[in-house]
């Protein structure tokens, strides 16, 4: 076995396989960026190596780097993670040259299998399943138009050398195809320094369901049954789960011996995922293999009971592996969320800065994290703004969505936007807890974006009850403060044994009566009477308790006027005032803040790289107005309805704020 | 008997309709609240104690002989804020304007004469048009006494003035002379001349609003303390407010009882100074992470926000917290910051508030705007405030300490009492950058040689070492633990007693 084993890769995969390198008596070395010089994995790690400048392109794609750290530390083998030097065969190579193991495939299956084109083909050569296209480079947009033409609309089409939903563009139309083309080409170049793009039919209605296949050196291959990933947004993975709930035992059968053969075809060995989309008649065809360990891994690891890095480090010492196809068991239900840095309720921009709070769900059974960050790290700009997996493992489906309901209700992040009231959301929401997935799911879903969800107004009053149980407790304590004058109540100012006070949610009003009584909080709102028990201690935060002697686990932020209530995808930002002076609130003027929807205003901070109008033009919904840089993204920010360009605000090269105005409208 | 009972009930139900419903519904119309459902906002239910519910004035000019309204716009009393005594004048914006006549102003001196024999805040809850000009030189007189009393009631009590309406002229100079003034957003101002004063006499064109509303105020002036969103926040958050504040400078801060642990350990806090010097951070991060429930209560948030003061609690009891921000003008004292400051430490000191300064501080900012404004008389008042402060001093240093505001900032030197640094802190005369540049002016051409003293510069001041080593420094802290070293510093000096020398008052840099 190796004695020392070195993670060319940051953030939660890096401290994924710390963890079982430890388990497994590996001394472990981790790299690192200037930014990442507080990192979790470098703590983990038993060793950490500085590799250069914060942009991955100065540090975690330098093979050089890397191999003057393996040197440095004599660091036996490298496992690259996902993402990064993972599927880049240089690398690979130059380790071998260096007789440093790699732990994952070969040269040859990564080269293979790393080219979109060359996979194909290689996959229909191996007996598999394949999506009609044109397998090869198109030249330019003309070229893409005839393709396009020739397989039938719609296509999709991709970069050559892509992955993870950059340089992908589905066109419906000829105009679409050249504006697709364009943009795909332009964004390959940029993410993967190679703008070969190619075309292929796009299926409707498709799910993403994925084959892990796990294979040694003594031709011993094994697949791990599937995982859906068919919620995505923009081609990116927001849950993954395993089994899927669509496949029948006959499907999964054939599409894992179509994976076996695809692998056995490339020599592969160690952990590696081949994709494919299946139709809604079950119909499945190869869309990609990826050479590495995925993100979503952990799905499989649940409910097969096997630790895949564990058994990657096993092959690439070169050990047989374990088990044999007939082992593989598939027991229970897990599902993975993806905890992104990004704010749902703005187009899912991402979003940078300090966890100026991290708490994350403790002591839940069947509840995994992985995560690579801690409360008072730094979401940066320079990667991917993923904070954290996570994942549930239950019985079965129902069991594993209840489970990750409860752990994002207790999962508290300030600082920096995050998606949880999202992934909040879809735990909730009908077609997803039926099954019914297609990757369209969110866009058919949410098609206006997310705006938080409904909830029945006796739900509403549940939360209101927590939120009063803080108020009439804080009040108690308040009203022991020292230096008390202890004057006499005035006569005909008769004291309630009741605290009676009026909830104000927006425009909304319920009225309340509440009182302590032996360390409950008893709650009267519209004839419904709440028994609450639970930590309302003042700056309590996650709140959990009963209610009625049912649990709740809510988020509860007080500012010393204002409650922020959040649960499940809800959130409300109530008052609580004394039912006396309830007429007096009403007297109040409602101020109005300035309108900003005739503006178009910068979504995040960011550069503003072009504005497409000029002052006086007359634009169309869905013209491009503006990009703006931000996390090495551009984004296209595009009109919202017919309008009449009357001011531009910023110009080409200013640095904007959020809300700032780019582009003022009639 | 009965006639007379009669009588007084009349009186009463008349002085309670103020200046008439066609009147209070006009003042609603504004968005504002009467004088009397203010008071019943701001104190306990059943509590509040109204005197001199019948008083009129005595004027006899200019038909006034024939109105009168008992109360004469004023409403004044006593009653309690969460179970603490307080007392109170409420002016009514119904009855003649609020405008304030010799009876009204014999009403609120009244009230403030017994604050000050038993020790209890003095709430002041302005709408006046002004001097009731019918009156003439008795309503100045009027004014003048108010003043007097606001100025032997200063340090005495504390003294907080709420602005609900138009307070201008003459009458602004009460209010400024309390500890506090609050505001109202869109519904006060307050200014010296009003805007047609300002078009007759300079020719600026320039609203109510921009002259002198709480936006002004609280951005621009530095006049007001805080704004408030309408009149019912501002009466709910003065409530909070006065929690925090003793009765008087006999008493010590009000304590009432937490479950947020003593010891309270926050790992975050080990990175919030980021690596990079030039970076900046967040310094309300560190307050509301180290005080009891998160909970700080922001004075002037948006004036001179380079210094952030306020009150907070450790262990139920109330400090007051003077920190340089970092996230504006890199946390730098200038001439607004330094009078903003030097005022609070100076309340906390009258009041038994012990302080807690928390230091990342370049400098003095420089330049003519500064030094033609008078930098060198307003740093000097923040360096007097806490030089003359009795009260317990707790300093953590959390990253730069430079030059002149080093001393500044509660160090040691003006009797801080208990002085910590993070393994951050860089205590020097300046950035090392600077620093070379003068020693070593001769060898500024030698780039090699330059960067290795910039080198040793660092090593020997960019650290709390030199500082702790002369004992400048008590010790030096990890940021995790900061809450319960401030809570055990607190604790150890409860008891603390120092006294100035005897003297008349002192002379402080005005």
């Amino acid at each position: 076995m190796f004695k020392k084993i070195l993670i060319a890769n940051r953030g939660e995969i890096a401290c994924r396989v710390i963890r079982t390198a430890k388990r497994m008596g590996i001394a472990t070395v981790a790299v690192y960026s200037d930014a990442d010089a507080d990192a979790l994995h470098v703590r983990l790690a038993d060793e950490a190596i500085a590799i250069g400048g914060s942009a991955s392109s100065e540090s975690y794609l330098v093979i050089e780097k890397i191999l003057d750290a393996i040197k440095q530390t004599g660091a036996q083998a490298v496992h690259p993670g996902y993402g990064f030097l993972s599927e880049n065969a240089t690398f690979a190579e130059k380790l071998a040259e260096e007789g440093i193991i790699f732990i994952g495939p070969g040269v040859k299956a990564i080269a293979a299998m790393g080219d979109k084109i060359e996979s194909k083909k290689i996959a229909a050569g191996a007996g598999v399943n394949t999506v009609p296209g044109y397998v090869g480079v198109l030249a330019d947009d003309k070229e893409a138009v005839k393709v396009a033409a020739e397989i039938g609309f719609p296509v999709m089409i991709k970069a050559s050398a892509g992955g993870g939903g950059k340089g992908m563009r589905v066109a419906f139309n000829e105009k679409e195809v050249k504006e697709g083309f364009r943009a795909a080409v332009s964004e390959a170049a940029s993410s993967f320094g190679d703008d070969r793009v190619f075309i292929e039919k796009f299926i409707e209605d498709p799910r993403h369901i994925e084959i892990q296949i796990i294979a040694d050196s003594a031709g011993n291959t094994v697949y791990l049954g599937e995982r859906e990933c068919s919620i995505q947004r923009r081609h990116q993975k927001v849950i993954e789960e395993a089994p899927s709930p669509f496949l029948d035992s006959k499907t999964r059968e054939a599409m894992g011996e179509q994976a076996v053969l695809l692998a056995k075809s490339v020599d592969y060995k160690s952990a590696g995922t081949v994709e494919f989309i299946v139709d809604k008649n079950k119909n499945f065809y190869f869309l990609e293999m990826n050479t590495r360990l995925q993100v979503e891994h952990p799905v499989t690891e649940c409910i097969t009971g096997l630790d895949l890095v564990e058994l990657m480090i096993q092959v690439a010492v070169g050990d047989n592996l374990p088990i044999k196809q007939k082992d593989v068991q598939l027991n229970g239900w897990a599902l993975e969320t993806r905890v992104y840095a990004e704010d749902p309720y703005r187009n899912f921009l991402p979003s940078t800065g300090r966890l100026t709070q991290y708490k994350s769900p403790e002591g839940l059974d069947g509840v995994r994290i992985d995560t690579g960050v801690f409360e008072g790290s730094e979401i940066s700009m320079f990667y991917d703004p993923m904070i954290s997996k996570l994942i549930t493992y239950g019985k079965n489906r129902e069991d594993a969505i209840e489970k990750m309901a409860l752990a994002l209700d207790q999962y508290r992040i300030r600082g920096v936007n995050h998606n949880i009231e999202f992934l909040s959301a879809l735990m909730s929401h009908d077609r997803f807890k039926s099954g019914e997935l297609t990757t369209a799911f969110i866009d058919e879903e949410f098609p206006k974006g997310f705006n938080g969800i409904q909830i029945t107004q006796n739900d509403k009053e549940t939360l209101y009850a927590v939120a009063i149980g803080f108020e009439i407790k804080r009040r108690a304590r308040n009203a022991n403060i020292t230096g008390r004058a202890n004057l006499p109540r005035r006569a005909g100012s008769e004291q309630d044994r009741y605290t009676r006070l009026v909830i104000i949610d927006g425009n909304h009003k319920t009225d309340a009566k509440a009182q302590l009584k032996n360390g409950s909080c008893i709650v009267d709102m519209n004839k419904n009477k709440y028994d609450l028990n639970g930590n309302f201690e003042p700056g309590t935060d996650i709140f959990e308790g009963q209610i009625n002697k049912k649990s709740i686990v809510l988020q509860v932020d007080y500012d010393g006027s204002k409650y922020s209530l959040r649960k499940g995808g809800w959130q409300a930002t109530i008052k609580i005032i004394d039912k006396k002076i309830d007429r007096l609130m009403d007297l109040m003027p409602n101020k109005v803040r300035p309108d900003m929807s005739n503006f178009l205003l910068s979504p995040m901070p960011g550069l503003l790289v072009s504005v497409a109008v000029k002052e006086g033009d007359k634009i169309e919904a869905g013209q491009e107005l503006a990009i703006v840089e931000a996390m090495k993204m551009e984004n296209v920010m595009k009109a919202e309805s017919d309008a009449i360009v009357a001011k531009i605000h910023a110009t080409p090269g200013t640095t904007l704020g959020v809300d700032q105005p780019i582009i003022e409208f009639e | 008997m009965q006639d007379i009972i009669r009588k007084l009930e009349e009186m009463r139900d008349k002085a309670r309709l103020g200046g008439g419903e066609r009147r209070i519904k006009a003042q609603h119309a504004k968005g504002k609240l009467t004088a009397r459902e203010r008071i019943e906002i701001l104190y306990d239910e059943g509590s509040f104690e109204e005197w001199d519910m019948f008083v009129e004035h005595r004027c006899n000019d200019f038909g006034m002989d024939r109105e009168k309204i008992p109360g004469d716009g004023v409403v004044t009393g006593f009653g309690t804020i969460n179970g603490r005594l307080c007392f109170v004048f409420s002016q009514d914006f119904t009855v003649f304007g609020g405008a304030l006549s010799e009876a009204h102003a014999e009403k609120i001196c009244k009230i403030m004469d017994q604050a000050i024999k038993v020790g209890a805040p003095v709430i002041g809850l302005n709408d006046s048009g002004g001097a009731r000009i019918q009156e003439g030189v008795a309503s100045l007189g009027g004014y003048a006494e108010v003043f007097q009393r606001n100025v032997l009631a200063s340090g005495v009590v504390p003294q907080i003035s709420m602005i609900m309406g138009p307070c201008a002229g003459g009458a602004v100079y009460s209010p400024a002379m309390t500890d506090f003034i609050f505001m109202v957003e869109d519904s006060s101002y307050m200014f010296v001349t009003g805007p047609d004063v300002v078009k007759t006499v300079t020719h600026e064109t320039v609203s109510h609003e921009e002259l002198g509303g709480a936006i002004t105020h609280s951005s621009k002036s530095g006049v007001a303390d805080h704004a408030f969103e309408n009149d019912v926040e501002a009466l709910l958050q003065l409530r909070r407010f006065i929690d925090f504040l003793p009765a008087s400078n006999r008493e010590k801060a009000p304590e009432w009882v937490t479950t947020d642990p003593i010891e309270r350990s926050e790992p975050s806090l080990n990175t919030l100074v980021p690596k990079n010097a030039n970076k900046p951070y967040d310094m309300k991060e560190l307050i509301v992470k180290i005080v009891d429930e998160g909970d700080f209560f922001e004075l002037q948030p948006n004036f001179a926000a380079n210094i952030i003061i306020g009150f907070a609690r450790v262990q139920g009891s109330t400090i007051g917290i003077i920190a340089n921000q970092p996230m504006v003008l890199a946390g730098c004292l200038d001439i607004d910051s330094s009078k903003k400051a030097a005022r609070f430490v100076r309340f906390c000191d009258c009041f038994n508030i012990p302080i807690l300064t928390l230091v990342d501080v370049p400098g003095f900012l420089p330049g003519t705007q500064q030094e033609y404004g008078g930098i060198i008389k307003h740093g000097a008042k923040l360096l007097f405030a806490y030089a003359e402060a009795t009260i317990p001093k707790v300093t953590v240093i959390t990253r730069k300490a430079y030059g002149g505001a080093y001393d500044v900032m509660s160090s040691k030197h003006l009797r801080g009492d208990v002085n910590f640094a993070w393994p951050t802190a860089e205590i020097a005369v300046m950035g090392a950058k600077g620093a070379v540049e003068i020693i070593f002016r001769g060898d500024l051409g030698d780039q090699e040689k330059i960067a290795n003293r910039t080198a040793e510069y660092s090593e020997k001041f960019a650290n709390p070492s030199a500082a702790s080593a002369r004992g400048y420094i008590d010790d030096v802290i990890m940021p995790q633990n900061t809450r319960g070293r401030i809570a055990r510093a607190f604790m150890m000096l409860r008891n603390k007693q120092l006294e100035n020398p005897w003297k008349k008052h002192d002379n402080i840099p005005l």
